[in-house]
């Protein structure tokens, strides 16, 4: 049976994770590898690495945390941010990514998508969507795109966009809403399902997960076929496991294999 | 023993070599595992490894670019009869035919199309993306106390194609997604998986395992 995913997410900067990982006693809570082993051992469905590394020459540091993260583990690995040329994927897939996310990217450049996707397969090709919910007049509100962490209004309607991507070639769309991201809140639901319901491919909810239920709304709710999730396992409020097991407990079909 | 892990410009060989080299480590007698774009090697090599991501296609225009490939494969697997896991796309090369987008010549080393899966359900994305459980259809020493069924391991998959075989005996397991789709294929001295094994965690690496002491 085909079982919902579960996905931490680390976000990297200068080949260190923001603000450490406190769930396990690792020798150094700050190294992403030492991170991504123990959620390898945990039973992540998949791993997510975010680099926010400001500049170029830190990029490299990057590459090194893929190249070693995929030697140590052997689990489904995306690695987005600052994902912009063709060579860009072809270095992160080289390096042992087997997804990348493009963020801004597809929004300036939608041809992107398309040429990364006839490149290197639309399995490989997720886009991220950074949505926020912005009041129109005649109470007719929208979700729109945003970019740079939610401070660049875009205009464009984020479903329609999603839409557009998907047609383009993104296998996977990792939707983050910007108005619960960091909040605890839970996902933004309407949005969610809004998105999951009018494209054909998986779609990955983000942003503002604060407790197990939210993870069982986003599928059950959300219609998204997977979770992710930050900040409730990286400071070990919840192990993976403890939200696989809610997730079963609540009806949903959870890979649990030790 | 050297196992060769063919190398035709086909994604993420990286993860692939890793597996292989984790799994063959943990043996007792470990095979050298080697990526290569070497003919010649691929033809001495004890085992062969084909992984393949993207589409149909593309992968057999990589592998056709690499002079010589497909012919030291072919001759190593089919008169040499050297044990041969194809990954991915790498295993629907083996078919007949690929249907992705155009049709294209596999390598028909198991008979039967690629074709785009179509679950039932309206609810299940494509592509079929995560992990899924496996349902035996005929045993095999590649699969040897390996927890399948529905209570059983689980696979990473990533696709949206996969190999229609005509015949039964070819296959190995199913996996469900709104309809049976062909897991692992196996015959003669191949065997090929449409999920990740390098990406399956600790099952993945049992049945890489498995390959690696199987002597047909």
């Amino acid at each position: 049976m085909f079982k919902v995913r579960v996905i931490p997410c680390l976000d990297v900067k200068d080949g260190r994770v923001v603000k450490g990982v406190n769930f396990v006693d690792l020798r150094d809570a700050g190294d992403p590898v030492e991170a991504a082993v123990a959620y390898d051992a945990a039973g992540a469905d998949e791993l997510c690495f975010l680099d926010i590394t400001a500049t170029h020459e830190n990029r490299g540091t990057m590459l090194d945390v893929v190249r070693r993260t995929a030697e140590a583990c052997f689990m489904p690995l995306t690695v987005g941010g600052g994902v912009r040329t063709i060579e860009d994927i072809k270095t992160l897939l080289r390096f042992g990514a087997d997804k990348v996310s493009i963020n801004s990217a597809a929004v300036s450049k939608r041809e992107f998508v398309k040429q990364a996707a006839e490149k290197f397969g639309e399995q490989c090709i997720v886009v991220a969507i950074d949505a926020k919910r912005v009041k129109r007049g005649g109470g007719s509100d929208r979700w729109e795109i945003f970019t740079h962490g939610g401070r660049n209004s875009t205009g464009i309607d984020a479903i329609e966009y999603a839409q557009e991507v998907v047609s383009l070639g993104a296998g996977e769309i990792l939707l983050t809403s910007m108005d619960r991201d960091g909040t605890r809140q839970g996902f933004d639901l309407p949005l969610t399902q809004a998105i999951a319901d009018s494209v054909p491919v998986p779609v990955i909810a983000s942003g503002g997960v604060g407790n197990l239920d939210h993870l069982v709304d986003g599928i059950r709710q959300g219609h998204a076929t997977a979770v992710l999730a930050a900040s409730i396992f990286h400071f070990g409020e919840f192990t993976i496991r403890q939200a696989k097991e809610h997730m079963v407990r609540a009806g949903l079909p959870m890979r649990l294999d030790p | 023993m050297t196992v060769a892990i063919v190398d035709y410009g086909s994604g993420n060989l990286h993860s692939a070599a890793k597996a292989f080299e984790r799994a063959s480590r943990s043996m007792e007698d470990p095979q050298k595992v080697i990526v290569t774009r070497d003919p010649d090697a691929v033809y001495r090599a004890d085992r062969i490894v084909l992984p393949g991501v993207g589409a149909f296609a593309d992968c057999r225009r990589g592998l056709d670019a690499v002079d010589g490939m497909l012919e030291a494969m072919t001759e190593a697997v089919r008169a040499k009869a050297r044990p041969f896991f194809g990954i991915c796309v790498g295993m629907q090369l083996m078919a007949t035919r690929g249907k992705e987008h155009v049709t294209t010549d596999g390598f028909n080393w198991i008979e039967g199309d690629v074709e785009k899966i179509s679950p039932r359900e309206e609810n299940l994305k494509i592509p079929h993306m995560g992990w899924n459980t496996l349902d035996l259809v005929r045993e095999h020493p590649v699969l040897e106390r390996l927890p399948l069924g529905p209570k059983g391991r689980h696979a990473y998959f990533v696709h949206s194609y996969h190999l229609n075989a005509s015949n039964e005996a070819d296959v190995l397991a199913r996996a469900e997604y709104g309809g049976p789709v062909t897991a692992i294929v196996g015959k003669d001295t191949a065997i090929g998986t449409q999920f990740h094994p390098e990406k399956s965690q600790r099952f993945g690496l049992a049945l890489i395992s498995n390959f690696l002491k199987w002597k047909p």
